[in-house]
């Protein structure tokens, strides 16, 4: 294992996580709004079958970061970008990547659950149906894999024909994992999914996550620093758009390098 | 025990006088509303009732029989006077009569009156005196009248006999000869079914009526042009709902009359809906690309901020403006085209290079396109853009996530637009009667002739009949009935256009709930 060479501005980027093998690997990585910087000149690497964290204060750019990793950016045209994204050593914004195939393999789940205005199977159902036609007792056992994956099959399975809106918001978070579960992902990313939900439906969606990465690499942006320390394996703490810390979890809550850091898991932000 | 309570409704009665102003407004609205249908229909629908004939006698010993239209103060004197309509036109000159009514000595019912509807000379009241038939024989008194009703039903039927004659065995067979492709056999057959035709037609009754009317004048009044006759006076109402319902059937199912001032509108009704859906057809599928373009595909800067702002003001432009530029661009230019190029044989009658369907239901789809832009873009802004995300997170290209998710969503959107623009496109008249729009076109632009639908004709349409037999007919008091009628007619059908796309939104919203969030 490598060790990751130290940046200017990232001076916390600096982390030896072996025996994990490398997923994402983030280098030099800077974004802006137009004129407006948003991020700058990030390194980390995320590992694979892990959960790892990005926490930080409001507006500090861990959102931004979590939507570069699989291209959501190229939507507005006033992002500009520099740097690289590796996905297993593969460069994401290489001209012969096709965007779709890879959000197919780096699949997200926003902060509000968002399932489509259709049945809870053609949710779920949704993403296989784009990789073109597919025998329907394969789709069926697809769907009820990534329900039981979500663990939300016990609760649907005799009404897979209603409407996904009918479902409680808990129950809607779970659907839009199981559906992103469905095409087959290699990384999950969560975008505060568990902000919007009552502390019962929280658990289940952080229980959820901690039974997933015996298969997937999860990336997780969080507000709720208990919730980073329960689920993750290792966190990055960002702030102003650069990176501040990067450690196991464990040592970065127990015992912070930098003051910067045990300022504001402590609360002792100004 | 405790008691369920709940919030005093006076506290929102007391809220002073603008809730009075919001509610006094909302009412005079669904007064105004109420009125103009129950006008039309009272005044519309009444006209097909058979209402009982008056018998005037007046003061100078003149009788006359008819209805009674209105009154008006007389001119430059007191007391008032009334007009009937009397019908006759053939005997009078005129199917109105003024009366002064300080000289009407006596008004009467009986009931022998009969009302006979004509195929042209309007109808004739009178009384009927004896049925001539061809053999001579002259058959009178009491057995006169129901001899008059089984004579006309056979009439009827001869009539229809001849008409599925002509349609199901003679038009089939020209059509095939006329492509050259008629054996020896059906040439056979062409020609036996035309005999058969000549022979009923030689064949139907030649029944003479004998009629008199009130003030004694006879009438010899051939059969054949008669298509009803009624005792109204004699009829229970039982008898009057079904003559009724019968009268409103022929308005609806038969042609016009009598310089649009009689008959029915079917030709109409069936040229304003095929229009109507000619014209969704065309501005659907362009309009919602065009909002797709402008909301999901263009770069959003000042460009498109001005061509929104264009769209928006194009849907208050005039909309004779779009008669001019249909016939400008439409008819002169495309279809002068189109005619030198393709039908040339038929030059110098013009084909395509003439107002009809295709060009009408064009220029109006061109009137209506800011209406579907604008809907189906606020439909579009108003998904959220999480779902959007959420497609492209799972793969989806952006043609896929437009398709599979945008649009399905923003279908509700877009039937709002086409419910605007069919309520817009139904009751324009103007720029119809620039690129298509016939006052009279019996033939109906659909029949089972190659290419069975003819865009290149033109075709009637309900607010151009009315507006014709308002203002071009020769008698504009004769064909008021109607012209109530037909715009109860054109209200209707421009509800159930709408209701049609209205009840398909309902079913598209509920299908999964309504994007309440």
């Amino acid at each position: 294992m490598t060790v990751m060479q130290e940046t200017r501005s990232s001076p916390g980027a600096f982390i030896d996580f072996s025996p994990d093998v490398t997923s994402l690997e983030i280098r030099g990585f800077g974004l802006r709004y137009g004129d407006k910087p948003a991020l700058a000149n990030l390194s980390l690497r995320v590992p694979r079958h892990r959960v790892t964290a990005f926490i930080g204060p409001s507006g500090c750019g861990k959102s931004t970061l979590l939507r570069a990793l699989n291209r959501l950016h190229d939507l507005n045209e006033d992002v500009t970008w520099e740097g690289t994204i590796r996905l297993e050593g593969q460069d994401i914004h290489a001209p012969e990547v096709a965007v779709a195939e890879l959000r197919r393999r780096v699949g997200m789940v926003f902060q509000a659950p968002n399932p489509f205005p259709m049945s809870i199977y053609d949710n779920v159902a949704f993403g296989l149906r784009l990789q073109g036609r597919m025998p329907k007792r394969r789709v069926d056992d697809i769907v009820e894999w990534a329900l039981r994956s979500s663990a939300l099959w016990d609760e649907v399975k005799d009404r897979l024909r209603a409407s996904a809106w009918s479902l409680s918001g808990g129950q809607q978070q779970r659907l839009v994992i199981a559906r992103t579960l469905a095409v087959g992902p290699e990384v999950l990313l969560l975008d505060e999914p568990a902000s919007a939900l009552d502390p019962i439906s929280t658990l289940k969606v952080e229980e959820l996550i901690r039974n997933l990465k015996s298969s997937l690499t999860l990336v997780l942006v969080t507000h709720n620093m208990q919730q980073a320390a329960r689920v993750s394996d290792y966190t990055a703490f960002l702030q102003d758009g650069e990176l501040v810390e990067y450690a196991p979890t464990d040592t970065l809550f127990t015992n912070p390098r930098l003051a910067r850091t045990e300022n504001y898991i402590t609360g002792r932000m100004a | 025990m405790m008691t369920w309570r709940r919030p005093s409704r006076r506290a929102a009665r007391s809220e002073g006088p603008w809730a009075w102003l919001a509610a006094g407004s909302v009412a005079t609205s669904l007064a105004l509303l109420a009125l103009l249908l129950g006008l039309l229909a009272v005044r519309g629908l009444g006209h097909f009732w058979p209402a009982e004939v008056s018998l005037v006698a007046l003061d100078d010993g003149r009788q006359l029989a008819g209805w009674a239209v209105k009154e008006s103060p007389l001119p430059g004197g007191d007391g008032r006077e009334r007009l009937y309509r009397t019908g006759n036109r053939d005997l009078d000159g005129a199917i109105w009569d003024w009366v002064d009514l300080d000289e009407i000595r006596e008004v009467s019912h009986p009931s022998d009156l009969v009302v006979l509807e004509r195929r042209r000379w309007s109808e004739f009241i009178g009384r009927l005196e004896a049925v001539e038939t061809e053999s001579g024989e002259r058959i009178s008194g009491e057995s006169a009248w129901p001899a008059l009703e089984r004579r006309l039903t056979a009439l009827e039927q001869h009539r229809a006999s001849i008409e599925r004659l002509r349609h199901q065995v003679i038009r089939p067979l020209v059509l095939r000869l006329e492509a050259g492709e008629a054996s020896e056999l059906e040439r056979e057959r062409l020609s036996a079914a035309q005999e058969q035709v000549r022979e009923q037609q030689a064949a139907l009754p030649k029944d003479i009526l004998i009629l008199e009317t009130v003030d004694g004048r006879q009438l010899r009044q051939p059969l054949t042009e008669v298509t009803d006759a009624l005792q109204p006076n004699a009829m229970g109402v039982g008898e009057k709902v079904v003559a009724w319902s019968q009268g409103v059937w022929r308005f609806l199912s038969e042609g016009p009359r009598a310089a649009n001032t009689a008959g029915g509108v079917w030709p109409a009704i069936f040229g304003t809906v095929l229009m109507v859906v000619l014209m969704s057809i065309f501005v659907t599928p362009f309009g919602v690309l065009a909002a797709v373009y402008l909301n999901e595909v263009a770069h959003q800067g000042r460009l498109t901020h001005w061509v929104r702002i264009g769209v928006r003001n194009l849907a208050g432009v005039p909309s004779i403006v779009y008669g001019v530029f249909g016939l400008g661009v439409f008819v002169y230019g495309i279809g002068g085209h189109l005619d030198d190029w393709f039908f040339s044989s038929s030059l110098p009658s013009p084909t395509f290079g003439t107002g009809g369907l295709l060009w009408a239901s064009l220029t109006l789809a061109l009137l209506t396109l800011p209406v579907v832009i604008v809907a189906t873009e606020e439909g579009l802004a108003r998904i959220p853009e999480s779902q959007r995300e959420g497609a492209l997170a799972l793969g989806a290209t952006r043609f896929e996530m437009l398709t599979r998710i945008v649009l399905p969503m923003a279908m509700p959107a877009m039937l709002t637009g086409v419910i605007l623009a069919v309520a817009r496109a139904a009751g324009e008249v103007a720029p119809l009667m620039l690129v298509g729009v016939a006052k009279l076109a019996p033939q109906v632009p659909v029949d089972g002739e190659f290419p069975f639908l003819h865009l290149d004709r033109k075709f009637m349409h309900l607010g151009y009949h009315i507006f014709d037999a308002a203002f071009h007919g020769g008698d504009v008091q004769a064909a008021m009935p109607l012209i109530y009628a037909t715009a109860l007619l054109l209200v209707l059908v421009i509800l159930v256009l709408n209701l049609t796309a209205i009840f398909l939104r309902h079913h598209l919203r509920s299908r999964h709930g309504t994007l309440s969030k």
